[in-house]
This record gives structure tokens, sequence and C-alpha cells, in this order.
């Protein structure tokens, strides 16, 4: 009940834009706090520097609708938008959300794809950095056997 | 070390950048059946792409990434034989590059 409450407060927080900003943060480091953040937002916050985003068409996630293997989750990210300078991959319901960030230098398209691991049927989230601002897609991938076991 | 197999190639001023690393991207929270204890932690955490020495993607990865892991970008500017360069770095020191020619 403590976790759903969590939940609803941090979507609250998302959809008042009232995150927080810090600006100039340099990705060059392996930021191992973003990591091992456990929210969302939080680990957005540590890595790209705001963990308020905006749902946007602009950016489409292709993932599979079930995944028979959560150990192996195929993740494609494009967008339309321009001035991208990152795209983060975060599964919802992994311990650690953050999976992956990208970080795009000058002439990079606005595209990632890799293979992720997934614990159990949850959202994928992606966050796409433009123009300092941060927007979003969902993604719901079901999944039928975890990855994160042994 | 032939841990990097990666491929770019050009198509209509875009290149498409598709590589595959051989790594266990081990996350440090399965058990060893075998001894019951924990095993460490072993995962990519950076790769680093440059086109004619110049970056074009840095790629920060956490533990949730698949073993053996499948990446691709797209960039433009590149043409026919020009070099990209792959390097990764994992959470234990170790590192491997490779070059490819754009075709």
């Amino acid at each position: 009940m403590i976790s759903m409450k969590r939940r609803t407060l941090l979507k609250a927080s998302i959809a008042a834009g009232a995150g927080l900003l810090i600006p100039g943060q340099v990705l060059a480091k392996w930021p191992a706090s973003a990591f091992e953040a456990k929210g969302i937002d939080a680990a957005l916050t540590a890595s790209v520097g705001t963990g308020s985003s905006t749902e946007s068409d602009k950016v489409k996630i292709k993932a599979p609708d079930i995944a028979e293997n959560g150990a192996v989750v195929p993740v494609t990210v494009s967008t339309t938008l321009d001035g991208v300078e990152s795209i983060s991959i975060l599964a919802e319901k992994n311990a650690t959300p953050l999976i992956a960030t990208f970080v795009l230098g000058e002439g990079a398209e606005g595209y990632a794809a890799t293979r992720i691991k997934m614990g159990k049927t949850s959202n994928v989230i992606v966050a796409v950095k433009a123009n300092g601002k941060l927007y979003s897609a969902t993604k719901e991938v079901k999944v039928t056997i975890g990855g994160c076991g042994g | 070390m032939a841990s990097i197999k990666i491929r770019a190639k050009n198509s209509d001023g875009t290149t498409t950048v598709k590589a595959i690393i051989r790594h266990p991207m081990e996350t440090g929270l399965r058990k060893d059946k075998k001894t019951g204890k924990m095993k460490p932690a072993h995962f990519i955490q950076e790769i680093n792409c440059e086109h004619n020495g110049k970056n074009v993607m840095t790629a920060l990865w956490g533990i949730a990434i698949s073993k053996d892991p499948y990446l691709s970008f797209k960039f433009k500017g590149a043409a026919a034989g020009d070099t990209v360069k792959l390097t990764w770095t994992d959470n234990q020191g170790n590192t491997d590059t490779k070059e490819t020619q754009v075709k």
C-alpha cells in the first residue's frame, strides 16, 4: 500500500512538472547513482538532470507485446524530435529501473536499439532529452519468464 | 581480442552502425549454483563510438542489458571508407576496441 501511494505521488509530481532540475550535469562519467536509483524520476534526475518528462508521440518504442524470455527483450527507440541529446531506457518494475542511457554526439540521429533484461511484466519507459527537455513514451511488455533470476 | 562484431552501412546519407559484443553481463544478483555464492557483477558500463576520431555516441549501460549485448544507432555525415571505432569498458576495468570501415 505504501508503495502504491508513492507511485501515485510520483506520477502526480511528473504530471505537475515539478521535478527537480539540476542544470549542467555532465554525462561523461558513468553515473553510479543513476543506475542504483530505485525510482524512475530519481534515476532520470541522476542520469540526465531532470525527472519531469512530457509524453510525446514523437518518441516511438518498438518492443514485443509479449516477451517469452525476459532476459532478452529487444527494444528499438526512434524519435523525430530535433536536437536530441540523449535517449534513456527504463523498465518500471526492475529493481533498478534505469537500463541504459545513450548520449548522442554531433551528427547522431534519434535512434537507438538494444536488448534488455526485464524481471517481470512491466512498462518500458523511454525518455528522450531534446533541447534540454525530457520527452517520454511508454509501452507495456508482458514477460513470461523473468530475466533477473538465476 | 575479438569480442566485438561491428558493421557500419551507409544509406541515403545516414550511417547505421550495428554491433554485437561478447560479454557475460553478470548482474551481481545471481547465485552460482555450484558454490551457492553470489556471482560478482561483471557488465559493460560504457561504450564509445567514434567516426573519424570524433565521438558520435556514448552509451552508459546498467546491469539490465542482455548477455552478449546488441547495439544499433544511426548518424549522419559519414562517407564510404570512413573509420568507425567502437570501444567498451566494463566495471572490472576490461576494455576492447574495434574499428571498421563504412560501407
